[in-house]
């Protein structure tokens, strides 16, 4: 083993491989730590709740170091914050008149995407009522909306069609910040949001959080749901990691086991063996693990195991069974067989062992394989329905047509980390291939 | 005299040997066939029995024909004349004849037997939601419509690939550990990825970036009436699926074949070859292709095969009517006569072929032996 490690590190591609595969179990690692599973599953489902403060299928935020024209990021402010500026002035009888100025800097060339405003209010039986005022850089100022707010209510600047009517039937996203005299720029500068707010009642509140949906979000950006594509980069390394590691080394031990099996006892078991897997080579792999996922369970468990089932056949039973035909011949099986070892011992201590030189870089081989395989399921909608992954978020943007809308950033991403993954295990185990089978490394 | 008799005698040993090895080929065949047969049945009522979800997918159709009814039902006027009793009575009769006629009645295991019969017999039947272009149900007609497109697109790439890679691999054996060699050797891991996963990329570039090729589908939409503009519409729809299959495979098979290439090229007679100055053309032709005609044969039969399923991801991603985005179509809408009927014709054509190549083997090459079993696969 220790032989192995030092020939491995004369292979540039195995070391380069293995750095690969250490960094995605560490971002694996890294995953699971900040996002558990419970909090993983959660985010992705999104209810309604979960994502109400991120745009919709906005870039990644380092988008804007290669462009000349910033776009914004989202900017939250709330009437909560320590910065908010409050006037409070009681009128008497419980009435209270509170009004709220939320400022922010604007200093982006494009648009936001949306305008919202959220609230929320305590009362007993008369509602608060909020008016809206738009205070732009140029001390201009524009009437939104009045609003008698329930306890949670939102309220979609970029949707108010009134407003919109009322702004000469300019989107308000627009309207709102763009310059006068110049159509088609935006003014920057320090706008700010008046929310004049009248309770009626004594402990009665209201609060509201004005939201400036940006065109950009985070390190991944986000999809048509408003989700950042970072929970699912990040969750898809475990998921990817262990379905492939999981499958590429339980069916091929399993497949080795059941071969020396069948060498070994010959026979009847060896005429079993050989027929069950002439029937499952018929079989379709994909279509059967389609209906599988389709009538009992999509969960990665169950498709892991029929995965696993399916995969222990094939032309690799044959090819070992092959290598162990010759083994079994060999001089120290005999002597094993001599002072009366039994089967077991035989197949697990002597014939097993013996080809393990040639499995390991096999199954590490087929790990990508089998990592690709999750992400084909998943684009035929077959993936986990709970967990997060990077077929997941392909198949997300295929049915999105997020190509044909140019959001290439949802295809790219989640295809890089497949293909980082896939080049890992790969260059470590064709290097593997030629330290462990020396004769491979004349041809 | 003499001479004669042991001529005679020899011709006698020589068509007695012939016999011999003519019945024992013809046991070999026997058996070999019917245990392909054996491997078939099985595997087809697995396909049924899997595709059924075990029954599941009775007891969904009976919900539904229960559904079907009482919506008719709810529909119709004379409805209400009848009491609530008669209603009832008159709903559970009809779901009770509705289900009859669709032989939901019977046993699922009963009817599974029935469903093995009817596809090794290839009497397809019809297939219960999906329809073709034409509106025929007829699971015969929805393939055969679905057929023409899988084969032009994996007729076009697999062929493409196959010779390519054949005889750039002949190429590279020839000039082994020359920079190409070593290039084609680094770049074969990237079969690890799918062929629809390339096909995301070339539709990024070539579509989405340069707006040179269509998105998918396979024709303009409307397809152009002049056959020659056709042609060319569809050819250019053509273009990013075979490329996307080409480059998912091309390097990994021409690493195969140029590995399987050297292992030949090494044999003695192929250095007595050279030894005695034969040409490098003379050489390949006689002693390197030659003996390896049979595994050429048989890699090119089962690539054949392929060609009858589709490609399922890659003919979805490209929007490709062909069999392979029928199957997933079919898969979700749980139509189970179809899937099978594609299932039993690749098992069929699957076997065949195995049972023919092993005949030639047997025949061709003197190596094989047979009846042994034992050692063979």
């Amino acid at each position: 083993m220790k032989n192995a490690l030092r020939q491995i590190k004369s292979y540039p591609s195995a070391v380069a491989g293995l750095a690969i595969i250490l960094l995605l179990v560490a971002l694996a690692i890294f995953a699971v730590i900040k996002i558990p599973y419970q909090e993983a599953v959660a985010l992705w489902r999104g209810g309604d709740n979960v994502w109400l403060e991120t745009p919709r299928n906005a870039r990644p935020a380092w988008f804007n170091w290669f462009y000349k024209e910033k776009q914004p990021v989202t900017i939250v402010r709330r009437t909560t914050d320590e910065t908010a500026e409050k006037m409070v002035a009681d009128l008497g009888g419980g009435v209270k008149m509170i009004d709220t100025i939320l400022e922010f800097d604007y200093h982006y060339d494009g648009f936001p995407q949306e305008l919202a405003i959220f609230l929320q209010a305590t009362y007993q039986a008369a509602r608060p009522n909020v008016n809206f005022v738009w205070v732009t850089p140029d001390g201009r100022e524009i009437a939104l909306n009045e609003l008698q707010v329930r306890q949670s209510e939102s309220y979609r600047i970029s949707q108010d069609s009134r407003l919109e009517r009322r702004l000469g039937g300019v989107k308000p996203e627009i309207a709102l910040f763009q310059d006068p005299k110049n159509p088609g720029k935006v003014l920057k500068g320090t706008y700010q949001l008046r929310a004049e707010g009248l309770v009626f009642e004594e402990g009665s509140t209201v609060d509201a959080s004005l939201v400036v949906y940006g065109k950009l979000h985070g390190l991944a950006g986000t999809d048509h749901r408003r989700r950042d594509l970072m929970v699912a980069l990040l969750w898809g390394a475990p998921v990817a990691l262990s379905f492939g590691l999981l499958a590429a080394v339980g069916s091929s031990l399993t497949t080795m086991i059941l071969a020396a099996a069948s060498v070994w006892f010959g026979g009847w078991v060896d005429w079993v063996i050989r027929r069950i897997n002439e029937i499952v080579m018929i079989l379709p792999l994909l279509p059967i693990l389609i209906m599988v996922g389709l009538f009992y369970s999509r969960s990665i468990w169950v498709i892991l195991g029929v995965v696993i089932a399916l995969g222990i056949f094939g032309s690799g039973i044959l090819s070992y069974r092959a290598m162990f035909l010759q083994v079994k011949e060999s001089g120290y099986i005999e002597a094993a067989r001599a002072y009366g070892a039994s089967n077991g011992r035989i197949i697990f201590r002597y014939l097993v062992p013996r080809i393990l030189p040639v499995l390991i870089p096999g199954f590490v081989i087929q790990v990508p394989s089998y990592v690709f395989l999750e992400a084909t399921l998943s684009v035929l909608g077959l993936g986990d329905p709970l967990l997060p992954t990077w077929g997941k978020l392909l198949s997300d943007a295929q049915s999105n047509g997020a190509l044909m809308n140019g959001y290439f950033y949802w295809v790219l991403e989640p295809a890089a980390l497949l293909m980082l993954a896939g080049l890992g295990f790969v260059m470590l185990g064709y290097a593997l291939d030629r330290i462990f089978n020396p004769r491979l490394r004349e041809l | 005299m003499v001479n004669v008799d042991t001529a005679q005698a020899q011709g006698a040993a020589e068509r007695g040997r012939i016999m011999s090895n003519l019945g024992r080929v013809l046991r070999y065949t026997l058996v070999r066939g019917l245990t392909l047969l054996a491997t078939v049945v099985v595997a087809v009522y697995l396909t049924i029995l899997i595709a059924n979800g075990g029954g599941y997918v009775d007891q969904m159709r009976i919900s539904q024909v229960r559904e079907q009814v009482i919506t008719q039902m709810g529909a119709d006027p004379m409805m209400a004349q009848l009491t609530v009793q008669q209603r009832k009575e008159l709903e559970e009769e009809r779901i009770r004849v509705r289900i009859e006629q669709l032989g939901l009645d019977r046993p699922f295991m009963v009817r599974s037997f029935e469903y093995l019969w009817n596809g090794l017999t290839l009497n397809l039947g019809s297939a219960e939601y999906l329809l073709s272009d034409s509106g025929s149900r007829e699971v015969r007609n929805i393939l055969g419509e679905r057929l023409p497109s899988t084969l032009l697109l994996m007729a076009t790439s697999q062929l493409l690939l196959f010779f390519s890679a054949l005889f750039v691999a002949l190429f590279l054996s020839r000039r082994y550990g020359s920079f190409l060699d070593k290039l084609i050797i680094a770049l074969a891991p990237n079969s690890a990825a799918p062929g629809w996963f390339y096909g995301i990329f070339l539709i990024l570039i070539f579509a989405a970036v340069l707006g040179w090729l269509p998105f998918g589908g396979m024709i303009d939409a409307p397809p152009p009436q002049n056959p020659w503009l056709r042609a060319l519409s569809i050819a250019k729809h053509m273009v990013l699926p075979v490329l996307a299959m080409f480059i998912s495979s091309i390097f990994s098979s021409i690493y195969t074949w140029r590995t399987f290439f050297l292992i030949y090229s090494s044999e003695d007679y192929v250095e007595m070859a050279k030894a005695k100055g034969l040409s490098d053309r003379q050489i390949e032709r006689r002693y390197v292709l030659r003996p390896t005609l049979p595994t050429i044969v048989t890699s090119f039969s089962l690539m054949l095969i392929t060609l009858w399923v589709g490609a399922i991801v890659l003919e979805t991603v490209f929007a490709w009517p062909g069999i392979g985005r029928l199957t997933q179509q079919a898969i979700n809408l749980f139509d189970t006569p179809v899937i099978v009927a594609n299932t039993v014709i690749y098992a069929y054509l699957l076997a065949l072929t195995l049972f023919l190549l092993d005949i030639i083997y047997a025949l061709v090459d003197p190596r094989v032996k047979l009846g042994g079993g034992g050692n063979r696969s």
